[in-house]
């Protein structure tokens, strides 16, 4: 039986791991590579960067964070931020990223996700998605959620669908950061619109919350930040609590 | 000993190569190429493989020769070779994914789309799945039958004969993820993904 995956997600900013886990036994608490080691040998199925550099000159920090982590994770590594076209998707996969995520220029340029998709194959392009409710409808936003595209979310996650995305990482605005957990209705919602794979993203405060986005959500995946890091939970823990509730995952 | 893991721009091989030197360490000589006679003069040929069968089709038969120097490796001459993934379904005679593309032709059988019960399973099927050994693979020496693997694929490959069939995951349907037919082993799921287990079955092939 397939298991639901529990994603850890570190936001790298500069080649620095900005939150992390905050264990005394580390010997680096910024490398991104020794936080990404001890959450795959901690059972986590994938492992997700999301490079918040803000400045050019320093982007290209980025490949040798991916390169040493993948001579050291031997799980699925997923990189976003900052992509911008199919020559950086190339970069970071022969770098030893199995997936990228495509955020703000997937909606600026719908060629970027059908051209890699088309050359790299599908299981490696994830799109994401940063959407925040506005009336009955959830809006697209880019730019790190500055710039609302005002494109409705479920079109639009239909549409990148049929454009060759394999997984959608779907956040939702309104809840990242607060703690209270998943925008539910928006997971399902996306969910039962695509035939891909739906990860959600964006809110989890507890593990309660992991179990409602795949019950409640329908996500195949469940990703989370600030749950794992500074020791709160291990991803043991996560998996255990969600085994208990009789969701299948890899223990 | 020599293995080489063939480079004929079939997508992303760098977890490969990883995956491969961290096995071999120093022991074994790990090349990455598409040079013909370093091919032949390979104890073990890797045949990895991503995108559709059709692109890994033609990225194979890109390369000048290449295609009948596996043959020779692995037909005539009966060295080890581990196809994964696409690599795998390549084993077959034909392949649907775009359009009906010819094989190698190794395994008799065809790649056809997984039958995803009308939309009521995702695809591609992208994650950990347990796999259920059916027979002595020398690959799955110390590999606990259910064991995880992780796999991302939405065609799978139906061999004719259900002999060679070493293991296979339950989804949509029941779905062959490995195979062994003599000198010739495939997985459907990506042993160097799959953690310790993957890396186990990576280090038996080495020490085949």
């Amino acid at each position: 039986m397939l298991k639901n995956r529990i994603i850890p997600c570190l936001d790298v900013k500069n080649g620095r791991v900005v939150k992390g886990i905050n264990f005394v036994d580390l010997k680096d608490a910024g490398d991104p590579v020794e936080q990404a080691k001890i959450y795959s040998d901690g059972g986590a199925d994938e492992i997700c960067f999301l490079d918040i550099t803000a400045s050019n000159e320093k982007r290209d920090i980025i490949y040798d964070v991916v390169e040493k982590t993948s001579k050291k994770c031997f799980v699925p590594l997923t990189v976003g931020g900052g992509i911008k076209s199919v020559e950086d998707i190339n970069k970071l996969l022969n770098c030893g990223a199995d997936k990228v995520s495509i955020n703000t220029a997937a909606v600026e340029n719908s060629k970027v996700v059908i051209d890699s998709s088309k050359k790299f194959g599908s299981q490696c392009i994830v799109v994401a998605i940063d959407a925040k409710k506005n009336g009955d409808k959830w809006e697209v936003f880019t730019h790190g959620g500055r710039n609302n595209s005002g494109i409705d979310a479920l079109e639009y996650a239909k549409l990148m669908e049929k454009n060759g995305a394999g997984e959608l990482l779907i956040t939702s605005m309104d809840r990242d950061g607060t703690q209270v957990g998943y925008d539910i209705d928006l997971m399902s919602k996306i969910s039962s619109k695509v035939n891909i794979p739906v990860i959600a993203s964006g809110g989890v405060g507890n593990l309660d919350h992991l179990v409602d986005g795949i019950k409640l959500g329908k996500a195949s995946a469940v990703l989370a930040a600030s749950i794992f890091h500074y020791g709160k939970h291990s991803i043991k823990e996560a998996k255990e609590y969600l085994d208990s509730k009789g969701i299948p995952v890899r223990i | 000993m020599k293995v080489t893991i063939v480079d004929y721009n079939s997508g992303n091989i760098s977890s490969v190569i990883n995956s491969f030197k961290e096995v071999a360490k120093d022991k074994v000589n790990i090349e990455v190429t598409s040079d013909l006679n370093k091919i032949k003069s390979s104890d073990k040929v890797v045949l990895p493989g991503q995108g559709s069968f059709k692109s890994c089709v033609e990225a194979l038969n890109n390369i000048n020769g290449l295609s009948d120097t596996l043959n020779d490796f692995a037909i005539t001459n009966k060295k080890p070779l581990l196809g994964i993934c696409v690599g795998l379904q390549m084993f077959a005679d034909v392949g649907y994914e775009e359009t009906e593309t010819k094989g190698l032709g190794w395994i008799s059988g065809k790649v056809s789309k997984i039958n995803n019960q009308d939309g009521k399973f995702k695809l591609p099927h992208i994650g950990w799945n347990q796999i259920n050994i059916v027979k002595d693979s020398k690959i799955f020496k110390h590999i606990v039958n259910n064991s995880h693997m992780y796999f991302v694929h939405s065609y799978e490959f139906v061999p004719n004969d259900k002999k060679v069939i070493s293991a296979t995951t339950d989804y949509s349907s029941n779905i062959v993820c490995s195979v062994e037919k003599e000198n010739i082993f495939g997985t459907q799921f990506h042993p160097e993904k799959s953690d310790k287990m993957g890396l186990k079955i990576i280090d038996n092939f080495i020490n085949l």
